[in-house]
């Protein structure tokens, strides 16, 4: 039954130029609606990621252009706090100098501070996202701990896509000895709670975003090793690797250029996974105090703040950054299964 | 009549929304695909993949896929299965009409045993209790002929070999008697002896339970053993029926002509198999009136093998192991030119051989011993590191076309691969000509280059396959069941290709295969093995004239011979 099934016209196929195994998961995908418009939102994300690497928007995120804790522009600005709180002495009126020590200088000092300009700029009562407790504007803020938000979660994953690429492919590709040595390196590391092995290797390599990268990596590969190893376990003999053997092809072209494409649907799917997985973990680091430095932002320090803001009711920082890192999670998420769905040759022929 | 199919037609929506087309896939244009199967009688319907059988039969019960448009009328004791409900038909599968697939490895649930997944429609359909059902089954178990019932109602599928699932998986179709069983292609996946025993056993149970059958073949040899009637099938159309007697002796269409001339059969063969399309262009004369070319007795000895062995290691205990014997003492010369064919059930070490003497085991695997020579050297003792020239001597065709090429080299690359590897030709440019030579000579044309396999069918991969080992200019190739994947009409195409390829460049081959009818066809002297020896060996045609082992004679009874007047009949 297959055999007539995978081709149920029963025509021969044209002898035109056909789509190779890219184009035709490229046309899978963009006949998937919800995949292209994830597509889209991911894109967006990343032009928003390059434009403020490259210092076009977000570049004063720092600058505290609000009063501090200013709320979003539609709530209109916070009530003022009453000034008085302290009541005036009522005794007579007394010259200060003959208590204050100091007093004789006080003119020396106006004279020189009058040689410099101090004027405060104006700070806005209300900002169009709100301002947290330095009167930093959030939605800067967002846009910049976007920045190095995905770009820790996109190079922690690719880091951890190669080093489980490289060991998987190894691992059950050779099996044997290699096999065992790589085994038991697996097993090492999936033993240790994945928490506990994140707050080690933290406390070795210290802040900043190229740590929370390589703390991620190296213990992030685990799944993907054990994914492609089995892969490679299973590919490896299939009768066009041995083909390939019996016309020569060494052992790393079988490993590279024989299976790895055939089974690069899984590394790529591991590959977005992960990015998704190391965003969400670069914002609990970072709320824990071991993620990037302090003089940078992530969204993850963002929650870390909005914690202490929560109490005083200043809920905009917490509701900026959970909006941009849900839509952009759930954009990537989809986005993945779409990608899963096109690449995935089992589900050829069944459209 | 217990079936009447008037004119169904079936088509495939491809693609979606308003750019959808209806691709034919049974009919073509107004005609469509009439048949009926009366009561208590086997109609099989005949013809190559692609040919709609599958489609037309799996139209039934409506087990197509989502996207099927059937048109026309089906009735079954008066009811019309085209309109029947979904819920109708559920009830009427399994009970009314049963099926048997071709693969039973899928076919059966992996994770339940073989008794629980017969009581299930037992439980279903029939109202019985977990206890009668259960009865039910080791009854049915001992009816289909499986040794040793009572434990088998408890093992689990990877416990039982092929023939034995198959018997299972038809207990389960008959459980519930069904007046109509569909067989689609049900030995196809098997080897010749079990095929043998598994249409005995289908015949048996015809008679036995009363019902009719539907049987899809691509093999009209075995359709003429086991059917009454014959439908013979080709680009979705109906090309001939009629009852056997006439199809098998008075054949109205040359296309049913030439898939009854095309299986290789254990007479004298003729120096090539006819194909279809010599018959569709009527070109019977020029064929027969060709002479295979005679080979040269006093042809030089290119491999010589001494007491070949081969061991797997076994898991015995926690950390021993113990050798298992795959292949014991075996010896043969093969000279240029010539073919050795190495014939045997499944199990008996006959892939294990051809695969031994390209050293394509892995060495952790078990040790190997004997002698293999070639061109002087014993290849078993060549280091690893000198063995790459080897390589490009000694060639491998596998079985399945569908797995042995890359589906992400484009055709082009996949040609072009082993001459890079190996430093044939000068350049690139020289490399590309040869290449594409070599894919004219197989028979493909200039537009396979760019394109990559699943785009072709199985004899043209199988082509692409020799076409490859070619490139490295061989002098033996290992033919491990080449042809046992294909179509019979496209086997016959890639023999006589083989055929041409041998007296050309003066290969030698090692042609593995459970089918003696296509070992007699192409092989000049034969190996049998069993359980890892070789029980005989003997020129072709003293073998088959004159078998000295029982289990070669096993082997050559299993040969389907189509219909014939003299010998009795399955159904009978």
């Amino acid at each position: 039954m297959s055999a007539v099934l995978e081709n149920p016209v029963g025509v021969p196929t044209p002898a035109t130029r056909s789509d190779g195994v890219w184009s035709a998961a490229a046309r899978r995908f963009r006949g998937d609606r919800v995949g292209v418009i994830a597509l889209l939102i991911v894109a967006a994300f990343l032009m928003l990621v390059l434009a403020a690497g490259a210092g076009v928007v977000a570049r004063n995120w720092q600058s505290e252009i609000g009063v501090p804790n200013a709320p979003p522009t539609f709530m209109g600005a916070a009530a003022k706090a009453e000034q008085e709180a302290i009541a005036q002495p009522k005794g007579p009126n007394v010259d200060l100098s003959a208590v204050d020590p100091l007093a004789p200088r006080y003119k020396e000092w106006a004279e020189r501070a009058a040689q410099f300009k101090t004027a405060e700029h104006a700070r806005a009562d209300t900002l169009p996202f709100g301002a947290d407790r330095l009167g930093r504007d959030v939605l800067a803020k967002a846009i910049k701990g976007a920045e190095i938000s995905i770009l820790v979660g996109v190079s922690a994953a690719l880091l951890a896509t190669f080093i489980g690429t490289v060991l998987g492919s190894f691992g059950g590709f050779f099996g044997g000895r290699v096999g065992d040595v790589l085994e038991w390196i697996y097993n090492v590391f999936t033993s240790i709670p994945s928490i506990l092995l994140i707050f080690a290797f933290a406390a070795v390599t210290g802040r900043g975003v190229g740590s929370v990268v390589l703390i991620l990596g190296l213990t992030g590969w685990t799944g993907i090793y054990r994914l492609v190893r089995a892969e490679f376990m299973k590919h490896s003999v299939r009768e066009y690797v041995r083909s390939a053997e019996a016309i020569g092809a060494s052992s790393m072209s079988r490993m590279f250029r024989h299976i790895l494409p055939n089974v690069s649907h899984v590394v790529l799917v591991q590959l977005s996974i992960h990015v998704v997985s190391f965003i969400k973990a670069e914002v609990i680091l970072s709320y824990l105090g071991l993620g990037v430095s302090v003089d940078q932002v992530s969204w993850g320090t963002m929650l870390a703040e909005a914690q202490s803001e929560l109490i005083l009711g200043h809920w905009w920082q917490l509701a900026a950054a959970t909006v941009f890192m849900a839509v952009f999670v759930t954009a990537f998420s989809l986005m993945t299964d779409a990608l899963r769905d096109a690449l995935d040759p089992k589900l050829r022929g069944a459209e | 009549m217990l079936l009447n199919v008037e004119n169904l037609r079936v088509r495939f929506r491809i693609g979606r929304g308003h750019k959808a087309v209806l691709a034919p896939s049974v009919g073509r244009g107004d005609t469509g695909v009439s048949f009926q199967i009366p009561e208590n009688s086997t109609v099989a319907l005949v013809g190559e993949s692609g040919s709609g059988k599958s489609v037309t039969a799996m139209s039934i019960l409506n087990l197509l896929p989502e996207n099927a448009v059937r048109e026309g009328a089906i009735s079954f004791q008066g009811r019309d299965l085209l309109r029947a409900s979904a819920d109708e038909l559920r009830s009427m599968r399994g009970k009314d009409i049963a099926c048997v697939f071709q693969d039973p490895m899928t076919s059966l649930n992996p994770v339940f045993t073989v008794g629980q997944q017969i009581v299930e429609p037992l439980m279903v359909h029939m109202g019985m209790n977990a206890r009668q059902a259960r009865e039910r089954a080791l009854a049915l178990l001992n009816e289909v002929g499986l040794p040793d019932p009572k434990r088998r109602l408890d093992a689990y599928p990877h416990e039982l070999s092929g023939g034995q699932q198959q018997r299972v998986m038809i207990a389960m179709a008959i459980s519930c008697e069904p007046k109509l069983l569909i067989a689609d292609e049900p030995t196809t996946a098997l080897d010749v002896t079990i095929q043998r025993q598994i249409l005995e056993l289908l015949a048996k149970l015809k008679a036995s339970h009363r019902m009719s059958m539907l049987f899809i073949s691509h093999d009209l040899g075995v359709v003429g053993e086991i059917a009454d009637r014959v439908v013979v099938m080709r680009q979705g159309t109906v090309r001939e029926q009629g009852p056997v007697a006439d199809i098998f002796s008075a054949p109205k269409d040359a296309y049913t002509r030439a898939l009854l001339a095309c299986r290789p059969t254990l007479a004298a063969p003729p120096a090539r198999l006819m194909v279809i399309d010599d018959h569709i262009a009527g070109r019977e004369a020029e064929n027969a009136a060709r002479v295979a070319k005679p080979k040269d007795p006093n042809a030089p000895v290119v491999l010589q093998v001494r007491q070949l062995n081969k061991s797997f290691w076994l898991r015995s205990g926690v950390f021993g192991r113990k050798p298992f014997h795959a292949v014991k003492d075996v010896s043969f010369d093969l000279k240029r030119g010539h073919t050795l064919g190495i014939v045997g059930e499944s199990g008996s070490g006959k892939t294990t051989t051809g695969l031994a003497l390209l050293r394509l085991h892995e060495a952790a695997g078990g040790p190997m011993s004997g002698e293999v020579k070639f061109d002087g050297r014993d290849l078993l003792q060549v280091p690893k590191a000198q063995w790459q020239p080897f390589r490009r001597r000694l060639q491998v065709v596998f079985q399945n076309p569908y797995a042995s090429l890359n589906p992400r080299f484009t055709i082009g690359q996949t040609l072009m691969e082993p001459m890079t590897i190996h430093g044939i030709g000068e350049n690139a440019a020289a490399r590309e000509a040869k290449a594409r030579a070599l894919l004219a000579r197989v028979g493909l044309d200039d537009s396979a280059w760019a394109k990559y396999p699943h785009e072709f069918s199985g004899g043209q991969r199988q082509r692409i396959a020799i076409a490859r080992c070619l490139t490295l200019d061989p002098e033996v190739l290992v033919l491990d069941e080449a042809v046992s994947a294909l179509d019979v009409s496209v086997q016959a195409q890639v023999l006589n290709l083989l055929k041409d390829l041998q007296d050309e460049l003066g290969l030698a081959y090692i042609f593995i295969s459970h089918d003696l009818a296509v070992v007699r066809f192409i092989a000049d002297e034969v190996l049998v093995m069993k359980d890892g020896v070789v029980v005989e060996r003997n020129g072709v045609d003293a073998l088959l004239n004159n078998p000295r082992e029982e289990y070669t004679r096993r082997l050559l009874g299993a040969v389907p011979r189509g219909w014939r007047m003299t010998t009795p009949r399955l159904t009978a």
